[in-house]
Formats: structure tokens, sequence, C-alpha cells
């Protein structure tokens, strides 16, 4: 009863990659293996731990293992659940719209914009509503940016004006028309209830209002957002976690001489 | 107490007199000044609560109605015990009367200022005496129980329905949580008032009201007697509110706040003059009240670069401990913030975290220090941001922290999920265990990374402070010196609501606070 002989038995399943039917990968092709860690509103007992097994079933999960559990309060337990996924799905069918300009460096945009446009661009980002948090648009907007890749500030051929958080989107187009941006980034980091969709599509119907809507090109950006949402709710783009600067930039000049072209 | 890290303390107590001069020159202004939040302050300390039928606050339109007929200066006091004297009601039933429009306290006739003074006084005197039963009520429970020794564990909750907060707070403190902190809902820092009653409803936090305060202490209490441990409860004297929010903890016997000098100015775009003429009261409330205060340097590295700006942290907290005093919050009631935020990317980024946390720890012995986890370099690899959270919390026990804020693993992703909460309990809990002498095994090469990186960071904390009370607080923060964030004198949020005193105003919970509250 070697272990090698238990492993025979376990790979008892197609193991070649088909993109119509993709599954997790734990340590072989197809094994389906799952990880997930959950509460229960449950004393933790054998039920609890049944309970929390036969959720993982109806998850789609055969061979489920209940592998570490324990109390958090007299009425909720904590578990840690392993299985194999019994669903896949078909690769070959799934669209999705990614950005598909080239990304450029800071000094790529620079001379970008320098040869296609002549004139330095105007970008106006702000955290809007009443979202405080600044991490996202500072990241994308600072002197300093994040994680190495330098904000906005720092370019030659961008004028970037930060705007700071819990700016109402009124004051936002505002500041926007004041200083005759070319692009507006808008951050939302708080999404509890929705409440980043209705401040995004709020700015959006605000700058139709204006008859600014056609005349900046518009993005979203924050830890909840990606490009189909952004737009779905009518923006440009938008850029999730894991982007930084020249991502952003990359995509406006490329859209703006686009734009100028037509 | 040896240095660990060969600290310079000629440097350290010249930074330190830089930081008096500084706060001394701004509280000059300050002595001139009140704000319309200062007299809702005194108004609410008076007995005025509750809101009319469009949940404006009492407070606000008594306020408002002195403010608009250009009363501010004098203060709500004056026009409050005239009211009183004139009328013979209660503070509450002149407020309700103003609220209806029945009555106009500007336009009474004018009694003798000393008859006055001794009709607020006796009022003001019953609610001294409530807060000083509420910080005896603390004291007794902390003789009962014994105080927790080593760092206090400080989680939040946040699901904006007070209730679900409660469920939260309980089963955490189970878990072993010593302080709770409800975090506000986004937004509320820049509300010139506070909302009334109990919530259910906010956004990624709970609105700070008198009755949810009274809730979770309530249910705190409880949780206390049972687990046979004290658990304290914070919340955020922050924003346009500051003394207002201070003197509902004080009612209801909160035992820390957030309460920054400066924070509200950097990151909330509130006007200077305002921040600084209301930090005032606020701390004034809070040190009279035990309330263990908490300031908000840690925010600086989320915005500029952590070993970069070091020596701003520093410096603030040389600032805000300085502001403290002057407001008679003592040393052990300053929870000076500071914070893990270095990149993990960094070549030995752990040793300067080490240096810096040491160096805190030296410079401000007394302290309740209130340690910040990483936040900034959190990502969704909820894995690798438990590996980030366990080397902070050996730096918290190695240097001996006193608030330990817990990092969770799901920092970047969610408010904390109950689980999230316990798995971040039992990791501080482990390190605290596993290390628990650790600190006082190891001492630090004397020209080491670690003491070279402590002395350059106070060295460049002086030299900045050196500065500052070269060009003044205000000329500072004009020119974005702290956080990297530059604010106008007269612009952000709030300044209309402050006023020059005038000859004949008083607040007398100023007065009475000075004096320890004795008879």
């Amino acid at each position: 009863m070697s272990s090698g002989l238990y492993s025979m038995k376990a790979r008892d399943f197609c193991q070649t990659l088909d993109l119509t039917k993709v599954k997790p990968y734990g340590d072989t092709m197809n094994d389906g293996k799952v990880q997930l860690s959950f509460t229960l509103p449950l004393a933790a007992n054998e039920r609890a731990i049944e309970a929390a097994r036969q959720l993982g079933v109806k998850m789609g999960l055969t061979d489920v293992l209940v592998a570490h559990h324990e109390a958090l309060d007299n009425e909720f337990s904590f578990f840690v659940v392993y299985g194999n996924l019994s669903h896949t799905v078909d690769v070959t069918t799934i669209k999705v719209s990614t950005i598909d300009s080239d990304v450029l460096d800071m000094h790529g945009v620079d001379e970008f914009i320098k040869q296609n446009i002549g004139r330095k661009l105007v970008v106006v980002g702000a955290s809007t509503g009443t979202d405080a948090h600044t991490v996202g648009i500072d990241a994308i907007m600072n002197m300093k940016g994040y994680a190495g890749h330098y904000g906005l500030e720092r370019y030659e051929m961008i004028e970037a004006y930060n705007l700071g958080s819990q700016v109402a989107n009124e004051e936002f187009v505002k500041r926007a028309t004041e200083l005759k941006a070319d692009v507006l980034l808008v951050s939302q980091t708080v999404t509890q209830k929705d409440v980043h969709v209705t401040n995004l599509v709020e700015l959006v119907e605000l700058l139709e209002a204006a008859r600014l809507r056609d005349k900046v090109i518009l993005i979203a950006g924050g830890p909840r957002i990606n490009n189909d949402l952004a737009k779905e709710l009518g923006y440009d783009a938008g850029f999730g976690p894991g982007k930084f600067a020249e991502h952003v930039a990359s995509f406006f000049i490329d859209e703006f001489v686009k734009r100028n072209k037509k | 107490m040896k240095s660990k890290l060969n600290l310079d303390f000629a440097t350290v107590d010249k930074a330190r007199q830089a930081a008096r001069a500084i706060a001394e020159d701004t509280q000059k202004f300050i002595l001139q000044h009140t704000s319309v939040t200062i007299e809702r302050t005194c108004a609410r300390l008076l007995g005025i609560d509750g809101v009319d039928a469009y949940e404006v606050p009492l407070p606000n339109l008594i306020v408002d109605s002195i403010k608009n007929a250009g009363g501010l200066g004098l203060g709500l006091s004056v026009y409050l015990g005239n009211a009183m004297i004139q009328t013979g009601k209660t503070p509450q039933q002149i407020a309700e009367a103003v609220a209806a429009g029945e009555l106009d306290i500007t336009k009474l006739k004018m009694a003798d200022m000393f008859e006055i003074r001794a009709k607020v006084d006796t009022v003001a005197r019953q609610t001294i005496a409530r807060i000083k039963t509420n910080r005896e009520k603390r004291e007794e429970y902390l003789g009962r129980f014994g105080d927790k020794q080593g760092p206090y564990i400080y989680v939040i909750v946040a699901t904006g329905n007070i209730y679900e907060d409660i469920t939260q707070a309980k089963a955490a403190a189970a878990q072993g949580a010593d302080v709770i902190a409800v975090i506000r809902t986004t937004g509320q820092s820049l509300l010139d008032f506070v909302p009334y009653g109990a919530t259910t409803e906010g956004f990624g936090g709970t609105y700070a009201t008198q009755e949810n305060f009274r809730l979770m202490r309530a249910a705190l209490d409880e949780t206390s007697e049972k687990l046979g441990r004290y658990i304290r409860l914070c919340n955020y004297c922050s924003g346009l509110c500051m003394p207002e929010i201070a003197a509902m903890g004080a009612l209801e016997r909160l035992d820390m706040m957030l309460n920054d000098a400066l924070y509200g100015i950097l990151f909330r775009d509130i006007n200077m003059q305002r921040t600084m003429i209301d930090q005032y009261f606020s701390r004034m409330i809070n040190g009279f009240a035990g309330v263990i205060i908490n300031t908000g340097e840690d925010n600086y590295l989320t915005t500029a670069d952590a070993v970069e700006e070091a020596h701003t942290v520093l410096a603030s907290q040389l600032i805000n401990e300085q502001f403290a005093l002057m407001s008679g919050v003592p040393e052990e009631q300053q929870g000076l913030g500071h914070a893990f935020e270095i990149t993990p990317d960094l070549k030995n980024g752990f040793l300067y975290e080490l240096a810096q946390a040491q160096m805190a720890r030296e410079i401000f012995p007394k302290a309740p220090l209130k340690y910040m986890p990483p936040t900034k370099f959190k990502t969704g690899n909820i894995f690798k941001g438990h590996v980030q959270d366990t080397l902070f919390n050996m730096v918290t026990i190695m240097t001996n922290q006193k608030v330990h804020l817990l990092g969770m693993l799901t920092e970047a992703i969610h408010t904390p999920l109950m689980s999230d909460r316990a798995l971040s309990i039992e990791n501080a809990s482990y390190i605290y265990r596993t290390m628990a002498d650790l600190g006082d095994e190891i001492e630090f090469k004397s020209d080491g990374i670690m003491a070279k990186r402590a002395d350059q960071v106070l060295r460049e904390a002086a030299t900045m402070l050196e500065g500052i009370r070269k060009d003044g607080l205000f000329k500072t923060l004009e020119m974005g010196r702290f956080a990297g964030v530059k604010r106008p004198l007269n612009g952000g949020k709030g300044l209309d609501g402050v006023a020059t005193k005038q000859d004949g105003y008083f607040n007398p919970f100023i007065e009475l606070m000075q004096q320890g509250g004795k008879a």
C-alpha cells in the first residue's frame, strides 16, 4: 500500500488539457483541486462539520475534505475545505474586451505626445463622491507613483492635477472645465453596497448634461473596476488592480490621437 | 533606560524644544478663536440633544441661530445662560423653543455676566461630574479585572449597522481583542453635524452617534463582565466635529479616540485654522475623560514613501505630543501613531521598520504608542498578506508597542470578515507568546544598519522641526511638508464656522477641566 498506488487510483481521469473543459489545477492536470474557507453561523461541532461538507458538495466538489475547523464564538465556526471541482468552463467561447493599446514607458509616452500631439495633455483626477481613499489616484498620479512606476505628475508632457479625495461630481466637472481637461481619471475604492457604480454613473450623467462627455477621455479605476464594467457605465476605459500610470497613459494618448484623426 | 540604538538624546531634546515652540506659537492663535462645533459641544455638554422634524440636531439649530445673529464670538454659553435666567427654562427646553421658532436667544435682555456664568456653571458641573463618574467606572473595571500587559489587540468593526457591529465586536472580544474600534461611515468627517440615534446604514463604516456609542459600550460592558477583561471602545474624533464627538465619547465612556492635530487638514482637506482650534477643545475633553488619543502619523506613509518620509512621522509625533500636553492630555494617554509601511521589495526593510519602532519607543517612553499594520503594499494575495502581518506583529512585540492595530490578510479586498479578524488575532497572539521576551534578549550593533537608520531619521526630524519653528506651522502646511500634501491657509472646509472670541466669551468646560473638575 505505497502512496504511489494511492496516487494511481486518484488520477483516474483524463490528464490532457482540453480548452473546452478547463478546471482548476492542484498538482495534476484536471484534478479540479480548490481550497476555500468560510464561516458558518453554527457552534463548532460534528453537525457543523457535516454542514460544511454538504455545502462543498452543493458547490460541485467531490472528495470534500474539511481540513480545519474552529470556533470563532459560541455560535460561529470557521472552516478550511478542500475538494475536487466537477465543473468546467469552455475557454474557447469566452469573450472579454481588453485594452489593446501597446504599453509605453514614461519616456515613450512623452515622446509619443511630442510627436503626435505636440502639446501637453491635461489630466485631472480625483477620488469622487464620499470616497475618502486616495491610494488609487495617488498611485497613478503622484510624482512618486507606486511600486517603482512613476505617476503622471512626473511625465514631462502631461499636466496632471490630482484633486484628492471626496470630490463631489459637480465640483469635479467644474474643475475639469476650468482646467480644460483632456482626460479625466476617476478613482473609486469604497464599493460597499455598490456605491461606486451609482457615483460613476452620476458623473457620466453630469458630463452629458454639460455637453462635455465627448470632449474628454473618461477613465475609471479601482480595485473593483474592470474595462467591461467601465464601458458598461459609459466610460472609455477601466483599470483594475495591477495597472500603473503607464498603462493608463498609453491608453489615453492612443485614444486621443484616434479621436482627433476622425 | 539604555538606548538600544545609541540615540543621541541631545538631538531628541532639541527637536522636542522646537516642537514646543511651534505648538506655543500656534496656541496663541487657538486661544483667540472658537468655532461652531466648539459651541455645539458646549450645547451638548449643557444637556441639549435631539433633532427637529428634518433631522437637524438641536445643537446645530441653536448655535446657527447665534451665528446668524453675529454672536458666535461671544459663545453659546453666554446666550444660553442668559436665556435660562430670562425664561426659567432648561437648556433642552430653550433649544426646543429655538427649534420651533418660538424663541430668539440673541434678542433677550442681557442679565449680569456674573450671574450668567454662575447659572451655566451649575449645569456644567453636573456634566463634569458625570464624566468623572465614567472615568471612575473605567478605573473600577480595570482595578477589578486588571489591565492587559503587553500590546492591546485592536481590531475594527465596520458593517454600517450598529447591531451587526455589536455581534462582530462580541465575537472579536471573545477571540482575544482588547480594543474594538467602530469605523465611521465614509464621509462623516465632512459633515458639520453629528447624526442622531441608532443607525443601520453606512458605507464602509457606521455613523458615530451618541446612541451608537451607548449601545456598543453597553454590549462591551456585558462582554467584559463575561470574559473578566475590560474591552475598550474606540471611535473617531476627527473631521469637522472633533470636540462634539469627544463630548459624546466622554458622556458614554469611550476609552480611545483617534484625535490628531493635523490629520483633518492633510487628509480630509478641512481648513487648518478650524482644525487647530477644534483639536484643542476635543483633546481637552479626551484628556479629562481619561481617553487615550490616537494620532494619525501612520497615514503620512500611505501617501508618501515610508523610507524617505520617516522623519515627518517623528516630527509630527513631537508636534502632536506638545499640542496634547497643552490640552491636558498626559503622556500616558498619548497613543502617538506610526506604521509598518515599507515596501516588501526593499532589502533590509524589516530592519528599518524595527529601528523606527524602537526609536519611537525610546523617544516616547511613557506613551501607549499606536502601531499601524501594512496596508499600502497589501495586494489580493491573502497568503502573502498574512506573512506581512506576521512581520509587523514581530516588530510590535519586540519593541513593546501598546495599541496594536492588527493587520488583516484581506486588507485591500474588503472590510474584515469575522474569520479574517480571528486569523489575525490568532497570528498576533502566537507571536506575542513565542517571542514574548525576545526584545529584552537582543541588542543592536552600535554602528549597525539599525542604529544608523534611527540616527538619520532623528536628525532629519530635528532639522525639519527647526524649519517649521522658523516658518510657523501654518506656512509649513501650505508648503506641503507633511505627507506631500499642500493646503492653503484659507482653503478647505469649515473656515466659515470659525469666529474670533469677543470680550465676555466664556467656555465653562475649559475652565472646569483645567482645574481637574474640582468643585
